[in-house]
């Protein structure tokens, strides 16, 4: 049976689709896993934020705050500081007067032991930060506990280690710091993105403005603190919290030398044109819309493993997810079915359970998004395959989803959901799967599954994306470059690349 | 036990169609088994049903009839002074010793599993394993545990290997039979897969890791290898195959953990003594003392649990 033939699933009371396939396994009576809720006692977050501008916490001009809520249980968890005109300007002039008097004059080995200072305490206060993160963003504990706070860590001790070896890293030349950065950050990876934009830009000698997401602006927040804490020179790093207003004025601001920024690539496009003729450098990290490949002679459970990674880690809240998932149609209806019989096992809930492998969407905003794709991906005649779990009552919950029945002329193969969303399509040959992998205006990743060696260099030879990982999904590290391709963006970030983006060459 | 509704048939499998493994792959999966966080009730449940789990086994060349009988005593009073506790499944002693085990178990229900065909190395010609097994069974063993011949099928001799399994069979008659891969010397979980298949086509009730004299004996990702191969077959054919992890499982924390991955591999059909066994010597006690632990809330001495 070709997957290509529609699959019927007779549905339930509860509307959800249930196969009645023979031989199906059983995962959802019996044996259960008790709750067990990681513990918030020690964790402090403030009624009130105020922004972060020339080493103090400094209240807002015109006094203007902003709600951030737990996703989970949509309670507010503090009100933080909206940042105006006014507000960045004065956290620019902050930066470039530390810049110009003190960080950009130190000797490097000195701005090294800084940045190592930061990640240290990071790493000690990795607990406090992981159950923020969870609580303002919604991303199960196992993920900010085991990947996002040690990974950020990783970061800052990966670039305190160049920053007084710039002649090694490019060799011949002379690197020297651009001056002011302006930094944008989204919500998916919110600690994570802070240490991707800060480490490098600190390392290379410049001081920094960043905005964090305005959903999930906390661990930014306390990030500010270990900064503080550290005894960074004040103005070298400076927060500033809000919406796309704030953003827009760091973009438009004269005195800022270079804009860096991850998002949507609707918001790239508005960057790129704000910023046309200003002679400010750009790095944009945009959409995705990843390929995730599987041959026949791949081996299947922990292809099927990958698909689960590459599409269900962090709600698929992921610019770099296997949405799109093609596989040779000689394996495709296994992989289907062990696929579904593994979403059964995923657990939807409680961001803070150990347990949780799928957290709460980031937003109400953001679940709406997700739910009109799912609606449109069954008015435009896919078959949609949900897993049964239960999920809560309040709170913004996406059960895991599949697609069948779907081509390349369906918006859901072709749009950015940036949820828990996969796309399954079948090809026969390695060409065909090549050419449809490619045919997207995105470029970030991609993923390439099988036994053959041979075959995985010619697919990474052929596939448009900045990223594309053999036989695994979503892994991160700080000594790897990240970025992409075409509409997926400008510029990389991460490893001796990353410090390009942060450096005038000189000869 | 049941015996499966689905006739077997016993055709030599295409090792060739038999899907790759891919080792790193495999270790992440069961690392996220161990990340499961298993506490309170469902930490007791689980306790209590490794403990009913347990193939209670004595394997040396010093056992005797004395030994096996203080064994089986173990086997129907785990520890008597708390109540509520479950017994194991069986007792898994050398064919000699099947009739003493019989009798000493009396009318329970707990079963005499007999190793048999030259346990551990399987050295031994055919008929000679052949009627090793009929004695083990006419004494009252229940359950089979045979070895393969690792030597023929790491030389690619596939067909030998399952024409000697599927001769055992028949000679376990109503025996179940538990086929051991001994997968410390098949080297690979490729190897380890395809041995799985062999086994289940020829007609194993059960496939099992190991003889406990060899190490690396029973790991975790040996095991998930050999739960998905379980899984595969019974999409396939809808016949339902038993799994037992067989030595180096020693504590409980462990054995929870081999339940989490049982649960998400196979699911909950299989979360029975009929459809899972540890092979251990040592694991009970300390499934014990931790249950004594969660009871209490404090640690016993080991000296409170009995050591047969």
């Amino acid at each position: 049976m070709s997957i290509n033939r529609p699959i019927i699933f007779p549905k339930t009371n509860s509307g959800n689709f249930v196969s009645t396939e023979p031989n199906k396994l059983a995962f959802n009576d019996g044996w259960q896993y008790a709750p067990a809720p990681e513990s918030t006692d020690h964790v402090t977050i403030d009624q009130r934020y105020k922004l972060f501008i020339g080493g103090e916490f400094v209240a807002p001009e015109a006094g203007r705050h902003f709600e951030t809520i737990n996703p989970a249980t949509e309670e507010q968890l503090s009100s933080v500081a909206l940042a105006g005109e006014a507000d960045v300007d004065r956290a620019v002039k902050a930066a470039r007067k530390a810049y110009n008097g003190v960080w950009s004059k130190m000797p490097a080995s000195e701005r090294s032991k800084y940045i190592y200072r930061i990640a240290r305490i990071l790493q000690e206060r990795a607990r406090e930060f992981a159950v923020i993160e969870s609580l303002d963003g919604g991303k199960p504990i196992r993920e900010s506990r085991d990947i996002d706070i040690p990974l950020a860590a990783a970061h800052f001790f990966y670039y305190a280690g160049w920053a007084d070896k710039l002649e090694y890293a490019f060799p011949g030349r002379h690197a020297v710091p651009l001056g002011v950065a302006g930094q944008i950050i989204p919500w998916n990876f919110p600690l994570l993105m802070c240490a991707w934009k800060i480490a490098p830009a600190l390392a290379c000698g410049n001081t920094v403005v960043l905005k964090p997401a305005e959903t999930t602006p906390l661990t930014a927040m306390k990030l500010a603190e270990v900064i503080r804490d550290a005894g960074l020179p004040p103005g070298v790093v400076n927060i500033v919290t809000g919406a796309g207003e704030t953003g827009a004025a760091i973009v438009n601001h004269p005195d800022i030398d270079k804009i860096a920024f991850t998002g949507s690539t609707e918001v790239g496009r508005i960057i790129q044109k704000a910023i046309a003729g200003t002679g400010k450098r750009y790095t944009l990290e945009l959409g995705g819309k990843a390929a995730n490949i599987i041959f026949a002679d791949a081996a299947i459970d922990e292809a099927v493993e990958g698909i689960v990674n590459g599409i269900f880690f962090n709600q698929g809240h992921v610019c770099c997810a296997g949405s799109r998932l093609f596989v040779q149609e000689s394996v495709a209806d296994e992989v289907i079915r062990k696929l579904r019989d593994r979403m059964e096992t995923l657990i939807v809930g409680d961001p803070l359970d150990k347990n949780t492998d799928i957290g709460a969407i980031n937003s109400a905003s953001q679940l709406e998004t997700i739910e009109s794709y799912l609606k449109l991906g069954q008015e435009e005649g896919a078959q949609m395959y949900q897993s049964s779990c239960a999920v809560p009552d309040r709170g913004y919950w996406c059960r895991p989803t599949i697609f069948t029945g779907v081509s390349q002329s369906n918006r859901i193969v072709q749009e950015e959901i940036f949820g828990p969303v996969l796309a399954i399509q079948t090809f026969r040959t390695l060409e065909e799967g090549l050419s449809k992998a490619n045919n997207t205006p995105y470029g970030l990743s991609g993923g390439i599954w099988t036994d053959k060696g041979a075959k995985i260099f010619k697919m990474t030879q052929g596939i448009r994306a900045g990223v594309i990982w053999a036989n695994t999904f979503n892994k991160f590290d700080p000594t790897s470059p990240f970025g992409g391709y075409k509409e997926s963006g400008f510029g990389r970030e991460g490893g001796l690349h990353g410090l390009g983006a942060y450096v005038r060459l000189e000869a | 036990m049941s015996l499966a509704a689905v006739p077997v048939s016993t055709q030599m499998p295409d090792l060739g169609q038999v899907t790759r493994v891919d080792e790193v792959g495999v270790k992440e999966r069961v690392a996220r088994f161990q990340s499961r966080s298993i506490k309170k009730e469902s930490k007791v449940e689980a306790l209590k049903m490794v403990l009913s789990m347990i193939d209670l086994t004595t394997l040396e060349g010093q056992d005797t009839p004395g030994k096996v009988r203080q064994l089986c005593q173990k086997a129907l009073h785990l520890h008597d002074s708390m109540p509520g506790l479950p017994h194991v499944a069986a007792v898994c002693v050398y064919p000699t010793m099947v009739g003493v085990a019989k009798q000493a178990l009396g009318d329970n229900d707990i079963k005499v599993a007999s190793v048999a065909t030259a346990f551990p190395s399987g050295m031994t010609p055919r008929q000679i394993k052949l009627e090793e097994t009929r004695i083990a069974v006419d004494d009252g063993a229940d359950e089979i545990d045979m070895v393969i011949s690792r030597g023929a099928f790491l030389q690619g001799e596939y067909g030998f290997v399952f024409d000697e399994i599927a001769a055992i069979k028949e000679a376990c008659g109503k025996a179940h039979l538990k086929v051991i891969l001994e997968t410390g010397e098949l080297g690979t979980l490729d190897r380890i897969r395809r041995a799985s298949v062999l086994a289940m086509h020829a007609g194993a009730d059960f496939i099992k890791t190991s003889t406990g004299k060899i190490q690396p004996a029973a790991t975790m990702p040996v095991t998930l290898v050999m739960l998905q191969a379980i899984r595969d077959y019974y999409y396939e054919t809808g016949r339902m195959v038993g799994m037992k992890p067989a030595g180096g499982i020693s504590k409980a924390k462990l054995a929870v953990h081999y339940l989490v991955m049982l649960r998400e591999t196979l699911g909950q059909a299989w979360m029975t003594k009929e459809w899972f066994r540890f092979g251990a010597s040592s694991l009970a006690n300390d499934v014990l003392m931790q249950l004594q632990k969660q009871a209490t809330g404090v640690y016993q001495s080991a000296d409170y649990f009995s050591k047969d």
